[in-house]
Formats: C-alpha cells, structure tokens, sequence
C-alpha cells in the first residue's frame, strides 16, 4: 500500500504538469494565432500604441515568443508555474484579481455540486438496489428504461426543458396556490438570491441526473454479480436474514465501483456546472467563464479551468487511493 | 523480417481473425441455428431479432438520410421563409397559446410551427441533422483510427512506447472533456465545423485507446499469437490478421455510443456559443440556443420539437450501442 502510494504519487507530477503544460500552450498559440487580445479589449477604437503596450506589459504579455507561432514559450510557463504555486492565477481585464473573482463565484457552485453528489448518490443507489434485487421485474424495467433515457439526454436538453416544464408551467401554477415561498423558490426558472439552497435544488437535480443513471446501472449490475457470488451463498447458508444479507454482504462488496464512479465524476460535474449555472443564471464558476468566454477574456477562462482540472486530478488520485482501501483483493505490486 | 504470406489484395483479415476462434462459415446465420456459426454471424441473427435495435436502426437510418439529402424531406426551402408567420406554433399545439398569438394566426401545413424567422421548424430540423452527423461521424471515424493505432502499438508492443503513450493518455484525460473543449475553443476562436471536429478528436481518442490496449494486453500472449509467431509471421501482419479483428467487437461497440456522444457533444458546445457559428449554418445546437430564451416566455414549441430530435437521435445509438455489447459479449449468452 504504501509502495503504491508512493509511486501513484510520482506519476501524478508528470500528468499535472503534462495538463498545465497542454493548457498554457494553447494560450501561447492563441495569441500567437490571434493577435494580442489587449486589442480586443478597446474594440472599435483606435488607442495609441503606448497604451497598449503599457498594458501588454502590465498583464505580462510582452513577450517576443508570442510573436512567434508554434514557440511554446517556455520561460512564460515556468514563471506561471511560480505564479500558481504562490496562488496568484493573475488578473482579468478589469484588473480584478482572478482569484477573488472565483472565490466569490465559488460556494454557488460547491452548494449546487454538493447537492447534485448527494442526489445522485442516494437515488441512484436506491434505484440500483431496487433494479437489482427484483432483476427482470417491472422496477427493473422501469429502472432500465428510465435511466437509458436520462443518458442518453444531453445535460444542456435537460437543462432547458425542464427550467419550461418544471420552473415556467409548474412554477405559474404553483404561484396561483398557496404554498410556502421557499417551494416557489424551488419551482422558478432562475436562481433566487433569498432563497439559496431551494432555488438550487432543480439545477443540481439537472446536473446529477446523467450521473444519476450511471449510478442506478453500476449499482444494479454489480449487485446483481454479488447476489451470484459464493460468500452470499454462504451468508444465506449460515441462515443469516435477507437485509443483512443484502445490507452487509453484498451491498458493500458492489459498492465499490460506485464510489469510485462517484470521486472520478466530480470533472464532469465540472463541465457540466458550467451548463446549468448558464441555464439557471446562477452566479457560479460556470456563470464566471460563460462571460469571459463572451468577452474573450483568457487569463480568467485559464485560471478557471487550471482550478476545476486541479481538483479533478486530485479527485481522481484519491479514488485510486481509496479504492486500494477498499478493496483488499487489488494488490498493486 | 520474412514474411511469406502477405495479406493478397482484396482477402479480408478479418475471416482469418474469426477463424482462430474456432469455425467459422461466411454469414449463413438462417440456415445454421447453433454451433460454428462466427461470433459475427450469431451477433447479426441476435440484433435482427431484437425489436429495439432494429426500431433504433430505422431511426437511424432516417436521420441518416435527413443529413444526406435534406431537399426529399423538407417542406420548405431554407430560404423560403415569411416572417409574418414567425414563432407560431403548430395547429395541433395541445398546450396553451404563448402570449400574443391568437387562434386565428395559426397556419396551416406547418407541423411542428415555425422558427423566430418565420421558418418551418421541420425543415429547419431536417436541414440541421448535416453538421451534427458530419461532425458527429467524422469524429469517430479519426477517434477509432487514432485510438486504435495508439492502442495497439501501446499494447502490443509494452516498453516505452507503451510508457510514453500511456503517458500523454494520462495528461489528455487529465482535462475534463466538455471543460476542454469548451476552453480550446474559446482560446482558438474560431468556430466551424473544422475546429470543432479537431478538438473533439484531440480530446476525444483517449478513452478508445485505453479500452484496445486493454484488449490487445488480453489478446498478446493467446495461443495463436504464439502460433502465428513461431510461424514466422512478422509483427505487422500478427497485428493486422490476428490481434486487429479479435480486438474489434469493443471498438465497434464503442464507437457507435460514441457517435451518440458526440452528436450530443456538437449540440451541447453549439448551444454554449463556441461550436458551430450561428447564422451561416443550421444545427439542433443552434435552434435550440436559439429556442431556449423565447421558451422561457412561453414559446415553448421552439424548444420542443429540436431537442426531442437531438434526444432521439442520441438514444438510438446509445441502444444500439448497448444492444451491440450484448450480442458481441459471449460471455453474456
């Protein structure tokens, strides 16, 4: 275990490395490409060429390698390496330091996380117990059928018809009848400052719902191989009740790849983040990078997806560590 | 290396692949029910039997044809539009009229109403099915070759070329998919069918890679590799007659779901502004985009009608997908 770790923990450096290296040369080629986007920010006007240089060199990107398509610009990315091992991802164009901007944005976006994770989480698993302990039943079919569909809606799909049907006609109806505010809250097509965790019930419900489906499938199928397996035979054998047996002998042992499943889909709860906040107006991370995609502003769009692939490498270090906790029959040696 | 019998031109390896499994007829799958049929064969008389695979072909096979010849299905022109006739939704609308919109304005011969511009949604449909499956098809087709050669040479071969494959595998899937390509996009700055199917390759190939070098690891050290070895074959046409064609039934299952994801993928970076430009061409992503803020007004026709296109299209090749792995699994029979 401890070997393992170790080693887990050296291959993690070149991977992290390799990812920033990936995202700082497509900057460098961006503006190698595109020009200086400090241009982009006057737009029609014609500043004087002082100005801009002052300003090329404030953000840094003066440079002579970025003048030059395909230099990879090493030296820049050491000096960003420097940069954000002392946590300062630079400034956006407003002269906001970058960092505040995504610590402002941030607990929208833990809040909506949090609550999609523990929705996916417990229905999900419900639903694969369900699926799996009456294989080939009606609740197996509608498990099956219905999950089938939640994957194969794209988030963004999700996203919109539901903020109509869900948050529009529902949330209408609802307004005529006499119901607690917080439930308006909760049925309403965008985010509601008064009412912070009801309004983010829908859009975290969006968010998890494809991981939702997984969930129920990993469960029900891994389930379904433990029910087979000898040592629920012998817990039956031994003459143990069905809920212990289910409960602790072959519920735990399935358990495994969901849990696992679960740390792994943190970056596509990233991605998809990004989605439904813009759907939901609510004033995340993703609301941040929809407007600096909008107004072409790249150091908040790079310190924003350097943060979110940080947290999802070290998310999947961990689940590699734990699963070699949780099961003691994987030996990496 | 010497190599006595090279592949002849026109011999398919892929027979000499089944072959090594043990018996195998030229597809006769009617005429013998059981024993030395190919894996192929007795996968082909599985999925014909199968209701839901042949109903998800159908659809399939429509939505094909929508993005080969548009001009058979529609019912409008692209250009044919009056704008006096714009967001109405169709005769049959169950559902409240949006406000403003009387029963009297309502017009015949559209069947799903019409666009902002006055357009007829169904055309508009029609014609939107091209870029998707274009890009959608192109993807897989360089993902499947990327991700097969990549595969085979890291799994066949081991040593650093595995190490080093395996390496830049790691760092690609270090970036989150949809938050890469959302950010190579937006850092590139063009948009178009091009751009788009490069960064869906670039981050796309990774998965595919590791599922063939995990087949190949499987498949390296079998009898009949040793066989084909101590033959005297040379190491490419191993690859090429024995390891290639018994690695395919993953690739094939693989790459169906993935042109589903990647028909999702198109219309989900489309509806988010960085994928295809909006105006010049026509996608489900962009009439969504475009549906989504008048629906949240009570246009909700206009959102309706393109996602439950996009929804189905993605189902059918996530079942086929799915009816494909049950077919190819022999464990599974």
């Amino acid at each position: 275990m401890g070997r393992y770790t170790a080693r887990r923990l050296l291959q993690f450096i070149p991977v992290i490395l390799g990812t920033l290296f990936l995202l700082h040369y497509l900057q460098t080629l961006s503006f190698q490409i595109n020009g200086n986007p400090i241009r982009a920010l006057f737009g029609d006007r014609q500043p004087p060429q002082e100005t801009i240089d002052n300003i090329t060199r404030a953000y840094g990107l003066d440079d002579p390698c970025l003048e030059q398509p395909g230099n990879p610009c090493l030296g820049m990315f050491v000096d960003r390496l420097k940069n954000l091992a002392t946590g300062n991802f630079g400034q956006d164009f407003n002269g906001r330091d970058v960092l505040t901007l995504i610590v402002e944005a941030l607990p929208f976006t833990l809040k909506m996380t949090f609550l999609a994770v523990v929705f996916e989480a417990v229905i999900g698993i419900v639903a694969g117990v369900l699926a799996g302990l009456r294989k080939d039943k009606l609740t197996d079919n509608v498990v099956r059928i219905s999950t089938t569909l939640v994957i194969s809606v794209p988030i963004f799909v999700l996203g919109v018809l539901v903020q109509i049907f869900l948050g529009l006609y529902f949330g209408n109806w609802l307004k005529t009848r006499e119901v607690p505010d917080a439930l308006k809250a909760t049925f309403s097509v965008a985010y509601q400052e008064d009412y912070p965790w009801a309004s983010l019930v829908i859009p975290a419900f969006v968010l998890g719902a494809l991981s939702l489906g997984f969930i129920a499938r990993l469960t029900r199928t891994s389930l379904i191989e433990s029910l087979r397996s000898d040592y629920v035979r012998t817990a039956r054998a031994k003459g143990l009740k069905q809920s212990r047996v289910v409960g602790v002998h072959a519920l735990r042992n399935s358990l495994i790849p969901v849990v696992t499943f679960i740390g792994i889909d943190i970056g596509a709860l990233m991605g998809g983040a990004l989605i439904t906040e813009g759907i939901f107006n609510i004033p995340g991370i993703g609301g941040l990078t929809f407007r600096s995609i909008r107004n072409g502003e790249t150091p908040v769009i790079l310190a924003v997806v350097t943060l979110l692939t940080l947290v999802f490498l070290v998310a999947s270090l961990l689940v590699d560590l734990l699963y070699a906790v949780l099961d003691p029959r994987i030996r990496y040696e | 290396m010497s190599d006595f019998s090279q592949p002849m031109p026109g011999h398919q390896p892929a027979i000499e692949g089944e072959a090594t499994r043990g018996g195998n007829e030229p597809p006769s799958g009617k005429k013998r029910k059981s024993g030395g049929k190919s894996l192929w064969a007795d996968a082909r008389s599985d999925l014909l039997r199968s209701p839901m695979f042949v109903t998800a072909l159908l659809i399939l096979l429509v939505v094909l044809s929508w993005a080969v010849v548009p001009g058979v299905w529609a019912t409008q022109g692209r250009t044919e539009c009056d704008i006096g006739e714009s967001n109405l939704p169709p005769t049959w609308w169950p559902f409240s009229l949006p406000p403003g919109i009387t029963e009297d304005r309502l017009v015949d011969g559209h069947l799903f109403g019409t666009t902002t511009l006055g357009c007829d949604m169904y055309s508009e449909i029609i014609y939107g099915a091209r870029p998707s499956i274009i890009v959608a098809v192109t993807v897989t087709l360089f993902t499947v070759l990327i991700g097969t050669t990549l595969g085979i040479l890291s799994g066949y071969f081991g040593g650093w070329t595995d190490t080093i494959i395996s390496r830049i595998t790691d760092i690609v899937l270090g970036l989150p998919f949809l938050l890469g390509a959302l950010v190579f996009l937006a850092l590139l700055k063009s948009q178009g069918i091009i751009p788009l199917t490069i960064v869906l390759v670039a981050l796309g190939w990774t998965s595919m890679s590791r599922i063939v070098r995990g087949s190949v690891l499987s498949l390296r050290d079998q009898d009949f590799v040793d066989a084909a070895r101590a033959m005297g074959a040379s190491n490419s046409r191993i690859i090429l007659r024995h390891i290639l064609p018994n690695s395919l039934g993953p690739v094939i299952v693989l790459a169906t779901l993935y042109v589903g994801s990647f028909v999702a993928a198109e219309a989900t970076l489309t509806f988010l502004g960085v994928g295809l430009p909006q105006g010049e061409t026509l996608s489900w992503g962009i009439t969504i985009q475009e549906g989504q803020n008048l629906a949240t007004a009570g246009f909700s026709h206009l959102l309706v009608f393109p996602c439950i296109a996009l929804i189905l299209t993605v189902l059918s090749f996530i079942l086929m997908g799915d009816k494909l792995r049950d077919a190819l699994d022999p464990k599974g029979r």
